[in-house]
């Protein structure tokens, strides 16, 4: 009895501390989206100055599809974007943007025009209620939409080309055969 | 001292004058008083150790406002919070609920004192029950020994 006694405040250690270790290696920025194989909630949003249309939850449905929240004031957006393009012009897959809070009349459309537009359709979410909806938490997020127009994966911050290799291409090949 | 004073003071204020907005304050005092209770126990998902009342991100504006279209809609506080933690999920909340995944988390303080308080009572217990080692009775062999002493020391 005594023995164990002493040692209970390092069995104890043990325990808390490995919790912690564990805690660690978690990114508290990345919540659990809400959506995950559920439909995506339906909305129908006009286009963003300039271009012809809008986007509804209508259009990700009957072949995979990606939905990329972006905005003109997101640094990352701007890291994000040539790999989009790139992933455009290669008709990987259709990808969709969603031009999340822009202050001016015209900001998505100059980015746009700027950088280039990989997007099929563009909605034009200016008061972030769709983004709220969608549960976006920040800027870039993407997600997989499958053929029945559910969420199937949630990308929080930008895609890289090693992710897009190692994880995105090899779900939506997945998706597609599916 | 007293610059500093002001210097330090002028962060309080500012800090304070971040939550609602005036844009989005509700005409019905009794409501917004609702608002204000719901925007404390709501995280803001961008500045997560925040709630929504104390950031000013704008996506926890958006937030704020959402609460305040549910009330003015005939929502209750609940079906307001419900609202947001369909979208978020349980994160969104600062006190998490008690449920089959966070039911550890809620018991593990209380047991944890009942194991240590278990532990320290069975250890003073058994100090006090068991008798001290047993005073083995002297052989003839240390009889002769001490009294061999004895008689070497009164010489």
């Amino acid at each position: 009895m005594r023995k164990t006694v002493l040692f209970a405040p390092l069995i104890v250690f043990l325990i808390v501390g490995s919790f912690f270790a564990w805690g660690l290696t978690r990114d508290p920025s990345r919540i659990p989206s809400q959506l995950i194989d559920r439909p995506l909630p339906e909305f129908n949003l006009p286009a963003v100055p300039g271009f012809q249309q809008g986007l509804s939850s209508g259009d990700l449905q009957g072949q995979v599809t990606l939905l990329n929240v972006f905005a003109s004031w997101c640094v990352s957006c701007h890291v994000e974007h040539p790999l989009l393009m790139e992933l455009a012009a290669r008709r990987e897959v259709p990808i969709y943007g969603l031009n999340w809070k822009e202050k001016g009349l015209n900001d998505g459309k100059e980015w746009l025009e700027r950088f280039g537009n990989p997007y099929g359709r563009i909605g034009d979410d200016r008061n972030g209620r769709v983004a709220i909806d969608l549960g976006v938490t920040g800027a870039p997020e993407t997600f997989v939409i499958d053929r029945q127009g559910r969420v199937r994966f949630k990308v929080i911050g930008p895609i890289t080309e090693r992710y897009w290799n190692e994880t995105l291409e090899p779900l939506i090949e997945e998706l597609e055969r599916s | 001292m007293r610059g500093l004073f002001s210097f330090l003071a002028a962060f309080a204020i500012s800090v304070c004058a971040i939550a609602a907005e005036p844009d989005e304050v509700l005409a019905d005092p009794a409501l917004e008083a609702r608002a204000k209770e719901i925007d404390v126990q709501l995280r803001c998902v961008v500045c997560q150790s925040q709630s929504i009342a104390d950031s000013n991100a704008p996506l926890a504006k958006d937030m704020r406002v959402i609460v305040r279209e549910r009330l003015l809609a005939g929502d209750t506080d609940q079906e307001a919070i419900q609202f947001l933690v369909d979208r978020y999920g349980d994160y969104v909340l600062l006190k998490p609920p008690i449920q089959g995944n966070t039911v550890f988390l809620w018991l593990f303080p209380a047991l944890a004192v009942a194991a240590s308080v278990a532990i320290a009572v069975a250890y003073l217990r058994e100090g006090k029950t068991k008798p001290p080692k047993a005073a083995r009775a002297l052989t003839e062999e240390d009889d002769a020994t001490i009294q061999r002493i004895i008689d070497e020391h009164s010489k």
